[in-house]
């Protein structure tokens, strides 16, 4: 890893807490997390009280904060399931953002040591991002890498990076269908790579361990869309694959990178992906429709924040999604209302 | 759901069904070591530099080998095309092979081994990879879908899983990395030691640096985009060769809907060219590439290019209109395309197979 300092001060780390216990899940993250702050949301529809280990740093936000801060406008977006923890993205006041799901360990890398995924996202974070061009030695800014030739001299002082993905070993983040007809398949392969992924490429962003620059694209990460039957389980959503077209056409249009790669956590066994197949599976169908809007979707050049760009989104997908099904004119709606909450947060 | 493992069975040897390309103007002792992966596949040898030489195959492969003498006598007045005194040479190897798939490697590389210690087959690795689909419409954060192990992620939409026909599996390269001269006089004890398990396709739209060291492709959809350009005697600019073909082949492949893939496999680099040598042939090119690029990534080819030649002679006339004001280099460039298509179609008639439908 390169030698960059992190600001502990810059950073909340997010965590939605779908279930009750979180102690085992951050006691593992405790040698990561205890150095910074953390934003920990209840899920608004998980019922008591959340069992929280002693020596962290945290911000507590439950069913009665979310509902005061919304206001009369708490019909209008849900932050329910996994989208509680867009609550913490609007809570920050930090530069960087790191959400984890709560079933997800710290992963060891191929030589056996601790991967600390926090300072990952924040090297990825921090260091410029190049989607013009595509590397074939991956990313040019870590050490013992560089730019390849023939790769442009104009491109090479890159972009600021908007958003870090990073994967998961053991239960990867393959949909219902998939798992259940490989119900043995698991990621064991650890790809010691981070890479930009280029620029007009789309691409499913996976909600379960991301980090991203919020002061130049929070709003762009929409809880917007939500399944009639969305469940507890990754398998039962697509928000955050919404959420991820969303914020890689806003990244696009302001020329800054989305980059995918490590770091690695360790997804534990939950759920079981046939009984998530079993429940009507809409979202795969609806999300047909979606990635034709969002390959060829183009944003006016006044759009020149990411406010203006979901704003825009939100109007064009109300205008030509919206028609075909009304889960599409709420999530319009949401979108809306989403930036108005943005900036109200701003204010507080 | 991903194609049907082809890894569960082992990988095809295709050994009537590719060719090994190899550029040479020293000596071919790097065979030996690649033997136990080579020696069931026919070789072509293109002999670069003095004709009068004799190159030494080491014993036991099936090769034809061309020296300069064979070009100009092959292709007559359309040898023009083919560079001198550089590897770009190569290329004449594919136009005159009769095989569906190429694999073309340097002297200098060499067998490469994985983390495990395991030397790896390196060609073996490209076969998987052409025999497998590409694709470039949609990113998988997992890489490639079709590797025993992987698969598509939620939320890659499934009327894109199918893929599309593989034509180029790009490889890399441990120890000497493939870097420019001015990176190489920066950084010239730095070694890509880091091996990443990955093999992925670059996204359509997206342009690469193609590096010549370690490539395969098929043939049969894309050869004739895979042209070396002209380099070395007599021309402005050397090193750009690869670069050339991977900018031509990147824009029809996305045009006709192919994938091209890079990662795996890694070879171990071994020789370190002189980056003062390589900053004198590189230096036109530094600056011509600020033109170059942006050319490559707004040209658009007419919907009645179907074929792969089609494509390449439109590419040349778009170089000689766009380029041409940038050096008279480009207008020549433009010519030779068009000979070298020429000479393919001679060498090579009859193939009007579908290359591969134009979105």
């Amino acid at each position: 890893m390169s030698e960059i300092s992190i600001n502990c001060d810059e950073v909340d780390i997010v965590i939605g807490a779908l279930q009750l216990d979180l102690t085992s899940f951050m006691e593992e993250w405790r040698p990561v997390f205890s150095q910074f702050n953390l934003i920990i949301v209840q899920d608004p529809d998980l019922k008591g009280k959340l069992k929280i280990p002693a020596g962290f740093n945290f911000d507590l936000y439950t069913k009665s904060d979310i509902d005061g801060f919304l206001g009369s406008l708490s019909n209008a977006i849900s932050f329910s399931g996994y989208c509680c923890r867009y609550f913490g993205y609007l809570m920050s006041q930090k530069k960087y953002i790191i959400a984890i799901d709560d079933d997800c360990i710290p992963a060891k890398d191929s030589a056996g040591n601790f991967v600390d995924a926090v300072a990952q996202h924040i090297i990825n974070l921090s260091t410029p991002a190049t989607p013009f061009f595509f590397n074939t030695l991956y990313d040019p800014f870590c050490e013992g890498a560089d730019f390849v030739r023939g790769y442009p001299f104009s491109l090479r002082s890159g972009v600021d990076c908007g958003l870090s993905c990073g994967l998961w070993l053991n239960l990867a983040d393959l949909d219902a269908p998939t798992q259940a007809l490989k119900p043995e398949l698991r990621n064991n392969r650890y790809v010691d790579a981070v890479l930009t992924v280029p620029a007009r490429t789309m691409m499913p962003v996976s909600g379960i361990n991301i980090g991203f620059n919020r002061e130049l694209v929070g709003p762009a990460l929409v809880p917007a869309f939500r399944l009639a039957k969305e469940g507890n389980l990754r398998w039962e959503t697509v928000e955050d694959i919404w959420t991820g077209m969303c914020v890689k056409v806003v990244c696009d249009h302001l020329r800054l990178g989305v980059k995918s790669g490590l770091p690695y956590v360790w997804r534990k066994e939950r759920g079981n992906a046939i009984e998530s197949l079993k429940k009507e599976w809409e979202g795969v169908k609806l999300m047909e429709d979606v990635i034709p809007f969002f390959q060829s979707l183009r944003l006016s050049t006044s759009a020149g924040t990411a406010e203006d760009c979901v704003s825009e989104i939100a109007a064009t997908v109300k205008e030509q999604l919206a028609p075909a099904n009304p889960v599409f004119a709420r999530a319009a709606e949401s979108m809306v209302e989403w930036v108005t909450l943005w900036k109200r947060a701003r204010t507080r | 759901m991903a194609a049907i493992q082809a890894s569960k069975s082992s990988t095809p040897l295709l050994k009537d069904e590719l060719d090994i390309v190899i550029p040479t103007i020293r000596n071919l002792d790097f065979l030996e070591m690649w033997r136990p992966f080579f020696q069931p596949y026919h070789l072509i040898i293109v002999q670069d530099g003095d004709p009068s030489k004799t190159i030494n195959v080491p014993e036991g492969f099936d090769y034809e080998l061309y020296n300069r003498n064979d070009i100009n006598k092959i292709l007559g007045p359309k040898a023009s095309c083919i560079s001198f005194k550089d590897s770009a040479c190569r290329c004449f190897g594919y136009m005159v092979s009769k095989k569906k798939y190429i694999f073309t490697i340097d002297d200098d590389c060499f067998v490469a081994k994985d983390p495990t210690g395991k030397e790896i087959n390196a060609l073996e690795q490209h076969i998987k990879n052409l025999l497998s689909p590409s694709s470039p419409f949609f990113f998988n954060t997992l890489y490639d879908p079709y590797r025993d192990g992987a698969d598509f992620v939620r939320g890659y939409p499934f009327s894109l899983r199918e893929g599309v026909p593989t034509a180029v599996s790009h490889g890399l390269w441990l120890n000497i990395p493939d870097y420019d001269a001015p990176t190489q006089l920066v950084k010239p004890r730095e070694r890509n030691t880091r091996y990443v398990d990955a093999v992925m396709t670059i996204p359509k739209g997206t342009l690469f640096p193609m590096c010549g060291m370690n490539l395969g492709f098929n043939r049969e959809l894309i050869g004739p985009a895979m042209y070396f350009g002209l380099m070395g005697d007599g021309q402005p600019i050397g090193r750009y060769d690869d670069m050339w073909a991977g900018w031509c082949t990147k824009v029809i492949c996305d045009h006709l809907g192919l994938g091209i893939k890079t990662g795996l496999p890694y070879i171990w680099h071994s020789k370190a060219s002189n980056p003062f040598v390589n900053l004198k042939k590189e230096y036109k090119g530094i600056y011509w590439q600020e033109e170059l690029i942006p050319f490559f990534q707004s040209v658009t080819l007419p919907k009645d290019c179907t074929t792969v030649q089609k494509c390449y002679l439109e590419l040349a006339k778009q170089v000689k209109a766009k380029l041409g004001k940038v050096d008279e280099y480009f207008n020549k460039l433009a010519d030779a395309m068009v000979t070298w298509i020429e000479a393919w179609d001679e060498l090579n008639p009859s193939t009007g197979l579908a290359n591969g439908s134009a979105k």
